[in-house]
């Protein structure tokens, strides 16, 4: 059994609105020292599997099909074997 | 965030030259301009406003040969969108653009951008978005990659209209290989304005404010317009910042800010900023007033650290407008940014020596005469060559292919086929009720929209069968507004102007600017016969993927008026015993059929045929009809033919009536129940009023028959097809 921690956030450059919202609506809060929001995703992947390498080929293939697109997003994420 | 330093200007080389789209040719051009090189800056300036996306250089000649006025038209190409009278001292405002290459990459965000740009461009000419149209062409649905992109985009429209409020009334979708990567994401808005409140983009007074307000000015789409003017390739899923990502919430902001402006005769010109960002608003503006602009970069909003000049010129950030304000009303024009919590930012003014001046950290970094930008951009005089495949795929002869056995099942698998099944998955995720004004919705012909404290409504439809193209771009061009004049005359309305959007391959090629020109001839034939004027469009290059060309697919979106509501028609039957007229021309073949498609997974055989004479003589037949209060029904015959129109009639009937139709015994069974032969209207029409309508049709020398009467609850046609209604709709209900 493998767990897998996927991050999925926005590229530095691309905007975010949602990140932006929060950070407006904790500045309303009165929160004054926030400099910036940003959003993103995570996953937690089990796996069935006790092979790491195949484990990471099939992860790696699966950000950039369904959990990240490439075009506007990194992922970066970090395996770890669980017993269940 | 990482710290990024300003990128220093590189060295201008003909690599570099080159690596902006332009030729050896454009440089020299750019050179002779300005008296000097280029800097790096204005080398993108040029670069972008060039591009095939900006500038229509391979398109524009032919354009021109466009029928573009009339007597409703106020305002035809070349501004922010098309304007059409409508009477009672209100105009239409309407427009189509694509966002197919974003799309591509970036399904949701793609179409959610797409949204936001062309709504800009309605409530920038001072007109309230009342309605949004998606034509939408996609690859076959059994590859994976593409039901990603089909999920993502229809999202995307989905939320980005739901957000800003603005009903999303029509559309249609076909499904294709020709379209497998390089999907076609056609948005079409409609808005609605008294006809004082037209503003322009235009810059007309020296000292006047540049104003910015919206989104700050990040890093994303830079060089967007360049991207959309190349095929798609392997790498383009790689390249980072050509997509942009919407904001609706803000999108609705400006909305509302813009048309408080102009409601309050406080700005003199608006522009939003979409391809090109503040490059083309500045330069257009400065240019249609013949006046030059004054911009200093230092005040834009900046989302990023340390951009650049070129890339504060060049980002294409969404949700950005650009105002011109005379400088006695700027207080005011604070004041209403202010209360829509938008920061009014002077960029700087408006000049009287002609140039586009921008200035960044004290220095000046670009000086171009404005107008020269536009009216001195290249015209491509591309070849034109009829491609070979159209002898070797018009030989085929669609009698060879064997009737089916049994009509039941081929019947039912066309009504699920996805390019003809209900779209009622896709249009049940946008809101089309939203504003009130919807009377017609998603699902039929045309939508119809009432317009508020008037008896008027007003039709659209939007409309585009590549295949037909592919098999003959005149035809098809002339089918395509034929078919979309047809449906909004089946609502009721007299059609009156239209907007397009043209989606081809690449231009260099010989044999794709065969097929523009000729599709572009169709439509212009055809806009000259049905008197309905040319109002803009966009135009699409390059949706190729892997060196391969999408279908040749002008999409045509068409605006209709209706003077008395009484006129007002639905497509499905009314009423157990009412009699079914077929108006127009018979069926010969079954060239270019959604039948043969399906049955053969191949585009052959001729292109229906379309004689424009015909088309406005069936078209005068049913307005007429239903003027005279004859009519019950009328639907137009399109995809799928005879068979799958009464099928859909029936389905749109209220109570799920069912038809008996006898065809003439003469003819092939499945040509005359599966071919797409055009002008075709199907009418249903109480006992009494038949012999008026039949008369009237002889009148105008039109074909009309008697094929059959609404009754019971099956499709019966002739002793071939016998189903329930409940089966029809089950096919018709399937979602690919």
């Amino acid at each position: 059994m493998i767990h897998a921690k996927v991050h999925v956030t926005l590229k530095p450059d691309v905007m975010d609105p949602q990140g932006l919202a929060v950070k407006n609506a904790l500045e309303s809060l009165d929160y004054k020292t926030v400099s910036r929001v940003s959003i993103g995703k995570y996953f937690l992947v089990d796996f069935d599997s006790s092979d790491r390498e195949a484990v990471e080929a099939d992860l790696e293939k699966m950000c950039k099909q369904l959990l990240s697109n490439p075009v506007i997003e990194n992922y970066r994420y970090q395996l770890e074997d669980g017993t269940q | 965030m990482p710290e990024r330093t300003p990128l220093s200007d590189p060295a201008i080389t003909m690599e570099l030259v080159s690596d902006h789209g332009l030729s050896e040719e454009d440089y020299n051009h750019i050179k002779e301009i300005l008296g000097r090189e280029p800097s790096f800056t204005e080398l993108g300036i040029f670069s972008v406003m060039w591009s095939e996306h900006c500038c229509y250089k391979s398109s524009k000649l032919l354009l021109k040969t466009f029928p573009t006025s009339g007597q409703r038209i106020l305002q035809g190409p070349g501004e922010n969108a098309g304007v059409v009278d409508i009477g009672d001292g209100l105009a239409v405002v309407f427009k189509m653009e694509s966002h197919n290459h974003p799309s591509a990459v970036e399904p949701y965000q793609g179409a959610a951008t797409g949204v936001g740009g062309i709504l800009r461009d309605i409530f920038t000419m001072g007109a309230r978005p009342i309605a949004m149209l998606n034509p939408l062409r996609f690859g076959n649905p059994s590859i994976a990659w593409n039901r990603y992109i089909v999920n993502g985009v229809i999202s995307g429209i989905a939320d980005y209209g739901n957000c800003v409020g603005v009903p999303t009334v029509a559309g249609d979708i076909y499904f294709s290989d020709s379209y497998n990567g390089n999907p076609l994401v056609n948005v079409m808005c409609v808005g609605l304005m008294d006809k004082k409140d037209m503003t322009l983009a235009c810059a007309r007074t020296s000292g006047s404010y540049v104003v910015y307000y919206g989104n700050a000015t990040g890093r994303d789409g830079i060089h967007g317009a360049t991207f959309a003017s190349e095929e798609l390739s392997e790498d383009s899923q790689e390249r980072r910042s050509a997509v942009q990502v919407g904001d609706p919430f803000m999108g609705k902001r400006i909305l509302e800010a813009t048309l408080d402006l102009i409601r309050a005769r406080v700005v003199e010109g608006i522009q939003d900023m979409g391809a090109a960002g503040l490059t083309c608003s500045t330069c257009e503006m400065a240019g249609r007033g013949a006046k030059g602009i004054e911009i200093d970069l230092d005040c834009v909003p900046q989302r990023a650290e340390n951009m650049s000049p070129y890339e504060l010129m060049l980002s294409e950030s969404q949700e950005r407008m650009l105002a011109i304000c005379p400088r006695d009303k700027i207080d005011q024009v604070r004041e209403i940014l202010t209360k829509w919590d938008l920061e009014c930012c002077i960029l700087g003014t408006v000049t009287d020596d002609g140039l586009m001046r921008v200035k960044h950290g004290g220095r000046v970094v670009a000086e171009i005469p404005a107008a020269k930008i536009s009216d001195d951009s290249p015209v491509c005089r591309r070849e034109a060559r009829t491609p070979e495949y159209l002898n070797r795929l018009t030989k085929f002869d669609p009698a060879a292919v064997e009737p089916p056995a049994d009509y039941n099942p081929a019947l039912l698998e066309l009504l699920a086929f996805p390019t003809i099944a209900s779209k009622r998955w896709v249009y049940e995720q946008y809101d089309h009720m939203v504003q009130t004004n919807t009377v017609v919705s998603p699902g039929h012909s045309a939508a119809v929209l009432r317009i508020k404290g008037t008896n008027k409504h007003i039709a659209l439809s939007c409309d585009g069968n590549g295949m037909y193209c592919y098999l003959n771009p005149y035809i098809g061009g002339m089918i395509t507004v034929a078919e979309a004049a047809r449906n909004v005359v089946c609502t009721g309305a007299e059609p009156i102007a239209i907007t397009n959007c043209l989606n081809f391959g690449n231009p260099e090629k010989p044999d794709i600017f065969h097929q523009f020109a000729e599709c572009i001839r169709g439509i212009g034939d055809a806009c000259r016969e049905l008197n309905t004027p040319v109002t803009g469009g966009n135009v699409s290059f390059y949706n190729e993927n892997q060196g391969e060309a999408v279908f040749p697919t002008p999409v045509i979106g068409m605006l209709g008026v209706i003077d008395d509501p009484q006129w007002i028609t639905p497509s499905g039957f009314q009423d157990e015993g009412d009699c079914i007229v077929l108006l127009g021309p018979e069926v010969t073949h079954l060239g270019g059929s959604q039948y043969l498609y399906q049955r053969m997974k191949v585009v052959v055989g001729p292109c229906p045929e379309m004689h424009l004479e015909t088309e406005r003589k069936v078209q005068a037949v049913c307005r007429e009809a239903i003027r005279a209060g004859l009519v019950k029904s009328a639907h137009d015959l399109s995809e799928g033919g005879l068979a799958v129109a009464v099928a859909e009639a029936c389905l749109r009937s209220e109570r799920q009536l069912g038809a008996v139709i006898t065809m003439n015994a003469q003819l092939r069974l499945d040509i005359a129940l599966f071919g797409e032969a055009q002008s075709r209207i199907l009418m249903s029409c109480a006992p009494s009023s038949l012999d008026s309508l039949m008369q009237l049709a002889k009148v105008h020398n039109v074909t009309a028959r008697k094929i059959g009467t609404v009754r019971g609850e099956r499709l019966i046609i002739n002793r071939s097809v016998d189903l329930s209604i409940a089966s029809l709709q089950e096919a018709h209900h399937t979602v690919p």
